[in-house]
């Protein structure tokens, strides 16, 4: 196989407090291949977002990479500062926020946004730039896109600001994109089309896509593989087909029979009793522990096994008939 | 836009007109001006003959009216004191006033948008700090304190500069400036820092902390993970936006050295307007105290026009006049 466009290590984030050292991303492992959409799942606070931070070198601080590596393409870069970090931004990891009207700044032409992006990282002229931003205007799916790129923000929808975003995040041809909840923000029906289009640019330009969410529609519309992530751990990640039919770790199990699902008609929604634990109050052991159906002695005192490949972190996985 | 502009000028106008009408009371509150223009010696006669001649025996919106209509061509009557037309007297000041106000004006807004700028990007700084705390001393301390003190260590101590009036002037005609010289340029560093300190230090802490606002915004962010360099996320995305609300601060700030101008002038004896304005008061010369007051409010009134239309230009989400939507 390929060597991954993104190759996290182990990677810890830690965030000093005056009660003590948080953890808001704990010991997690995954690679991304080219072309490939890995969807990271889990609650707020389950630090997907965080890890995503950290990829671009953007926590901010006092939160910092405590342990771990992270590689892209071949090259460390968790340990990049300044400068050499922020070439990195734009040219080699594209971002996609998740609230479209507040991430393109209000005062200036959306076209003059694409032609500084491209102006930082690529050796071009101006008026080369301005023509590669109608393009990618075009690409994305806005209309008019040689008069719109004259065109404020507040000119345009929700839904067309992220296809703008996005437009940005990609201008520069990044190898990895981090999608940080793309669609949260917009309307159902806005939501599909939005992740249609990422999920269509990438495969045609062979990006690696970090899709961060909590929404499962979206990760099985869209993803090839999903992590899902439980207080900071990872707790399982697979092929998303398998972890939507088979889940293996009580918590993913937890996780999808609360999904609401028409084929499953009018009944009750499954509950996971209790709530994920705050930062400062993580259990010894699995994380999982105190809320597990499944909890015995051994997952109290050790944690749960890592990560790597694709399995679940638990020492009692659920075992399904038919092999995955 | 164009309508936009038309209601502010209205409302400009409505302005002026209320303050003109407090201009206008002032002669009447301090009693009647037939007594002081005419002698012991007078018959009821000649009271009746000079109130008509005066056009006081008119009601009193018709004076109103004659008040502002003399006004608005620059009749603002004879001064009490000097005798002399107070058009004349105020034209003759203003040059030293605006000079000391414009220069003022100019430091207070290109040092207060730079040391802002400075001590939000480099919040943590030993040197932001510094300023910081400096500059508590500017909002707190009066302004003719600071005005004392300046001469006192300047022109007392060091002996580098004068301590009062504005020097050699050259005479322009309708224009004495005070630029073309050196002793008048150097009459001008201590009063204008004195009138220009307040509002430097209001400027640069309200820059500081409306961009320490604006540098936490989602684009703010975004302008970074396009991997922007930091000058361009400084000045280009985060001032731009951190100058919306400044510009509204700053047009009333420029206005307030125009008013403020009477402490320092009087503190460096200025030849200027509020110079003029005080020993106004002192001799109740009310035609020169009411000239003064529309002079004033013009230049106010004027300044925020100017800001609100400003406005056009920063901001895009205000030109409402441009077609919308998608």
């Amino acid at each position: 196989m390929a060597e991954p466009v993104l190759s996290i290590r182990n990677l810890s984030v830690e965030i000093p407090t005056r009660h003590g050292i948080l953890k808001p991303v704990d010991g997690v492992t995954y690679d991304i291949a080219a072309g490939e959409i890995l969807g990271i799942v889990g609650e707020s606070g389950a630090g997907k977002s965080m890890a995503g931070n950290a990829v671009i070198g953007l926590l901010s601080p006092p939160a910092h990479v405590s342990a771990g590596e992270i590689w892209l393409n071949g090259e460390r870069i968790d340990n990049l500062k300044g400068d050499a970090m922020r070439r990195l931004r734009g040219k080699e990891i594209g971002m996609v926020f998740q609230d479209p009207l507040t991430s393109l700044n209000p005062l200036l032409r959306i076209g003059d946004q694409l032609v500084e992006t491209m102006l930082t990282h690529l050796p071009i002229s101006k008026s080369e730039a301005e023509k590669r931003a109608v393009a990618a205007l075009e690409e994305v799916g806005i209309p008019g896109a040689a008069k719109r790129v004259n065109s404020y923000p507040h000119e345009f929808s929700g839904g067309m600001r992220q296809r703008v975003v996005i437009a940005l995040a990609l201008c520069a041809e990044p190898s990895l994109v981090i999608a940080d909840e793309p669609t949260t923000a917009l309307d159902v029906s806005v939501q599909a089309q939005i992740i249609a289009l990422l999920k269509r640019l990438c495969r045609e330009r062979g990006t690696a896509v970090m899709l961060i969410t909590h929404d499962m529609g979206v990760i099985a519309e869209a993803a090839d593989r999903v992590a899902v992530m439980y207080a900071g751990r990872l707790a399982e990640l697979g092929p998303v087909r398998d972890v939507i039919t088979a889940p293996e770790h009580p918590y993913t199990h937890g996780l999808m029979a609360s999904t609401p699902l028409a084929s499953r008609g009018k009944s009750r929604l499954h509950q996971i009793p209790g709530a994920m634990p705050r930062l400062d109050a993580v259990p010894d052991g699995c994380a999982f522990n105190p809320r597990c159906p499944r909890v015995a002695d051994r997952c109290r005192q050790a944690p749960a096994p890592t990560v790597d490949g694709n399995a679940a972190a638990c020492w009692f996985p659920l075992q399904h008939e038919e092999a995955s | 836009m164009l309508a936009y502009i038309i209601r502010r000028v209205a409302q400009s106008a409505l302005v002026l007109l209320i303050v003109g009408l407090v201009a206008f009371a002032m002669f009447r509150f301090v009693g009647d001006p037939i007594d002081n223009m005419l002698g012991q010696e007078r018959t009821a006669d000649d009271i009746e003959r000079l109130r008509e001649q005066l056009g006081l025996d008119q009601p009193f919106v018709v004076q109103y009216y004659r008040f502002l209509e003399n006004a608005v061509q620059g009749n603002f009557g004879v001064s009490y004191r000097q005798g002399r037309p107070v058009i004349d007297i105020l034209m003759e000041r203003a040059p030293a006033t605006l000079e000391l106000a414009a220069v003022s004006g100019i430091l207070a807004v290109l040092f207060g948008i730079a040391l802002g700028v400075f001590t939000a990007i480099r919040r943590k700084g030993i040197a932001a700090n510094i300023i910081m705390s400096v500059s508590l001393i500017g909002v707190s301390l009066p302004t003719f304190l600071i005005g004392i003190l300046l001469i006192y260590l300047f022109s007392v101590e060091l002996g580098w500069l004068p301590s009062f009036g504005r020097g050699e002037v050259v005479d322009l005609g309708a224009w004495t400036t005070g630029f073309l010289t050196a002793s008048g340029l150097k009459a001008l560093i201590l009063p204008s820092i004195t009138l220009g300190l307040y509002q430097m230090t209001l400027i640069m802490r309200l820059v500081r902390s409306e961009m320490l606002e604006v540098l936490r915004q989602d684009y703010i962010r975004f302008a970074r993970a396009r991997g922007l360099r930091n000058r361009a996320v400084h000045f280009r995305h985060a001032l731009k936006n951190t100058m919306v609300p400044v510009i509204t601060v700053i047009g009333l700030q420029v206005g307030a050295i125009i008013a403020f101008a009477i402490i320092t002038e009087t503190v460096f004896q200025w030849p200027g307007v509020g110079l003029l304005f005080i020993n106004a008061i002192q001799f109740v010369d009310i035609p020169v105290m009411a000239a003064y007051l529309m002079l004033i409010s013009v230049m106010f009134v004027g300044i925020n026009l100017i800001v609100d239309i400003l406005y056009f230009f920063i901001d895009p989400r205000l030109r409402v006049d441009r077609k919308g939507g998608h």
